[in-house]
């Protein structure tokens, strides 16, 4: 009903009917002997790699904007070298730094474990963004279980650290991984549950049909507006991400000034980058997710206005304008964690234990409760 | 060869960890259990850790998070301050006690020059160096307690604050350079005075830098020590009692934040204080338990971010009392100190530094022994560890606000 829904508010399926780039690879004029099925697969490996690349683009982007950001919160200005124009290329220099560095394993260390946890945590979150549409018509994989996806990836990460912790051999790095785990597990279930209410409002687990639902009033119908117990739901998401990225004030895994770097203390060079690239990456996944969930995901008066003059949502233009939507909300997102980062001090492992198990949960479950009655009553009065 | 024989014990120790027993009871039946044994951990916090300020090394028996014991290890950077203090003349040895307590070397100098001073009762010290000496010593001691501010705050996971503290901290340092021309080992305030004179429009740009400090200090205050996460972290956290603090005879803003109200300033006072303390011109910050109990971190913390203010209110009081004038006694140069002993303690931003000189009418001294306030303070880490969790032994270790160039020395 609800994929109906969305439909009729688009005017067409939310799906088209094929990943973007086969889509691409079916428009090329390539010879007739080429099977359909090599065209499907070379579509979705080709889709794939410039995901991942435009990926990588977005999260060197994050780590050049917390320098910047931090840099401008502590009176400082920041990389302003590398490259020229405020020091764009800092993570650029940064990683060819990183690649070149020395690759050093412990000599305790579980080699194989210490050698599959970073490509783990690394590969789960990029896997989990495969779930993430970038337009109406532009996507990589179809899911109608788009959350679920996102969430069970994303969280596949801690198995990674709590590897690298493990096979570091060290007894911070043990310490890191340890809380990680506790500090996860804590937080997962807030995490889902506070996830849960928008699910209610809007009705589907799919990122298309959800920023669909959203399009109503000239594309400012946002999920936060038409109920108020998602209010206090994306405050509990947004403290259940912070734990889940790890960011500050729930840097525990890497208390820096604990830990010594925590889980990553052994790590070095390209590696070590690997879980900094997952920290950027997971900020990101759980900023545009939220995005999806609260803020309308693609819809804004732009979107509205565009589709107000008649355009077509599969048009390019259009699609354009929803992926720049989508990114620049998840971006202030990732701007309000950078700020917190730099501002909050961080909490202590009983402190997070408490307000995860104590307040967050059972706050959330009333978010849930709260929101689905608001939608049920609703329902019957305006039906 | 030697790879062989060190990895030898190593395999026994990881086989058995995962041993299984198994043996039979009296009554025929099998009995199972896994030797899953839990064991303290213990974990070396340095030589080289974020947490420890320096060259210090605590060694932490773990349960799990809870710290169950700990052991403070010592002497990493020992530079045998003392007995060089017995190998040169009275004013050679100036520039090593810019080295023990780094953070407060306008300190040092003024508690190892007072020590000398009291063995030379001749000696008259003109008025504008006691007032330009308690303007410079309390000017390092905000920069001091700006570094204490920061760091704490680094150790309970604030970044941001450090860098907010030392963009003052540079300021005072600038004026330290334009009086004496080094930003961290002063040796200005020498046996009988000052070496300097203020340069024009210094003493305007101190009392710039207290209007401008005043405002930034509120904004510190409630940036750091009011935050709710970090009296979270700190309150009812490393409690010191009272007669714990005098048993183990901490000073400096350990013991007012134990709540004894103490300060060699106040108490016996030296060069200007005790005028200005007549004069109204500072109180002494005590701790109160305001938060949690008194004598947690919190308390210790919010002393020293008290007595920044105070500071800058003797700061002021100095500068309105300031004259024209001589800033040297009449030192000879090469000093020869007439035959005694003396003690000196005077109130570095971390307790008492004491000096104890002994001459025999030579050039050199015959014993030159320093009590360090740091050195005496972190001896009660070891007695606040136990029942904490990890990031608690990182709060307790920092509140404790060390210089480990003195403690070793």
């Amino acid at each position: 009903m609800i994929q109906e829904q969305a439909d009729a508010v688009l005017g067409h399926p939310v799906h088209p009917d094929s990943n973007v780039f086969v889509r691409i690879l079916e428009w090329l004029p390539l010879p007739e002997m080429i099977p359909g099925w090599v065209v499907t697969f070379g579509g979705v490996m080709l889709g794939m790699s410039i995901f991942l690349a435009v990926m990588s683009v977005l999260v060197m982007f994050c780590v050049w904007m917390e320098r910047k950001v931090s840099g401008h919160i502590q009176c400082r200005t920041g990389p302003m070298y590398a490259g020229g124009w405020h020091g764009w290329a800092q993570s650029l220099a940064d990683g060819v730094k990183l690649l070149l560095k020395e690759d050093m394993i412990p000599k305790d260390a579980d080699r194989t474990l210490f050698w599959i946890a970073p490509a783990i945590v690394l590969g789960s979150i990029f896997g989990a963004m495969v779930a993430f549409p970038l337009s109406y018509d532009w996507w990589f994989g179809r899911m109608d279980l788009g959350v679920f996806a996102i969430l069970a990836l994303s969280s596949t990460t801690t198995i990674g650290v709590v590897m690298a912790g493990w096979a570091s051999a060290s007894k911070w790095s043990l310490y890191g991984a340890m809380r990680e785990a506790a500090q996860v597990v804590a937080y997962e279930i807030p995490l889902g549950l506070s996830l849960l209410a928008p699910l209610f409002v809007l009705g589907t687990f799919s990122l298309t049909e959800a920023s669909a639902m959203q399009s109503g009033w000239f594309g400012m119908k946002w999920a936060i507006f038409t109920n108020p117990f998602l209010i206090p739901a994306f405050l509990i998401y947004v403290v259940a991400a912070l734990a889940e990225t790890k960011r500050a004030p729930f840097d525990l895994p890497e208390a820096e000034s604990e830990l010594v770097a925590g889980f990553m203390t052994e790590y070095s060079g390209i590696r070590w980058s690997f879980f900094f690239f997952e920290e950027y990456a997971a900020m990101l996944l759980m900023s545009v997710l939220g995005a999806f969930f609260w803020f309308g995901g693609f819809e804004s008066p732009l979107t509205g206005a565009l589709r107000a003059s008649g355009m077509e949502d599969t048009s390019l233009v259009f699609s354009l304008v929803c992926f720049g939507t989508v990114l620049f909300k998840g971006f202030v997102g990732i701007f309000l964690m950078m700020w917190l980062r730099w501002t909050l001090p961080r909490v202590r492992i009983d402190q997070v234990m408490t307000m995860g198990y104590k307040y967050l949960t059972p706050l959330a479950l009333f978010c849930v409760l709260g929101a689905a009655s608001w939608e049920a009553l609703q329902h019957l009065i305006f039906s | 060869m030697s790879n062989s024989t060190s990895n030898t014990p190593e395999k026994e120790h990881k086989s058995s960890y995962r041993t299984e027993e198994r043996r039979t009871l009296s009554s025929g039946e099998e009995e199972f259990f896994f030797d899953v044994k839990t064991s303290d951990m213990e974990v070396n916090m340095g030589p080289q850790h974020p947490a420890t300020h320096g060259v210090m090394r605590v060694l932490i028996r773990c349960d799990g998070e809870l710290v169950t014991g700990s052991q403070v290890h010592l002497g990493y950077l020992h530079r045998c301050a003392e007995k060089i203090g017995e190998n040169v003349e009275w004013l050679q040895y100036l520039p090593y006690t810019d080295r023990y307590d780094y953070l407060a070397a306008m300190n040092n100098n003024l508690g190892y020059s007072m020590a000398v001073e009291a063995l030379m009762p001749g000696l008259e010290i003109p008025r504008r160096a006691v007032l330009l000496r308690t303007i410079n010593v309390e000017l390092n001691r905000i920069a001091s307690h700006l570094v204490a501010y920061g760091t704490y705050g680094l150790d309970i996971g604030a970044i941001t604050p450090f860098l907010y503290a030392f963009r003052e901290r540079e300021w005072i340092q600038s004026l330290f350079e334009k009086i004496c021309g080094a930003r961290l080992t002063y040796s200005y305030i020498r046996i009988g005075g000052v070496f300097n004179d203020a340069p024009p429009g210094w003493l305007k740009e101190v009392g710039h830098f207290c209007d401008v400090f005043e405002e930034k200090w509120k904004e510190y205050r409630d940036l750091l020590a009011l935050n709710h996460i970090f009296i979270k972290r700190t309150a009812h956290v490393g409690v010191i009692p009272k007669d714990m603090a005098i048993d183990f005879g901490l000073t400096g803003p350990m013991l007012r934040g134990s709540g004894v109200d103490f300060d060699l300033r106040r108490d016996m006072p030296y060069m200007a204080y005790g005028e200005a303390y007549e004069a109204g011109a500072f109180k002494v910050p005590v701790g109160s338990g305001e938060k949690g109990e008194l004598g947690d971190c919190w308390d210790r913390f919010y002393v020293r971010v008290e007595e920044m203010m105070e500071s800058i209110k003797l700061v002021r009081w100095c500068l309105g009392v300031i004259e024209d004038g001589p800033i040297i006694g009449e030192i000879p140069k090469v000093i020869k100190v007439p035959a005694g002993e003396a003690y000196v303690g005077i109130e570095n931003p971390r307790g008492e530094l004491g000096h104890y000189v002994h001459s025999d009418g030579g050039k050199i001294a015959v014993r030159c022994r320093v009590r360090g306030p740091s050195f005496t303070n972190i001896a009660v880490v070891e007695e606040l560890m136990p029942g904490t969790l990890l990031a608690d032994s990182v709060a307790i270790i920092g509140s404790t606000d060390i210089v480990i160039g003195e403690t070793d020395r």
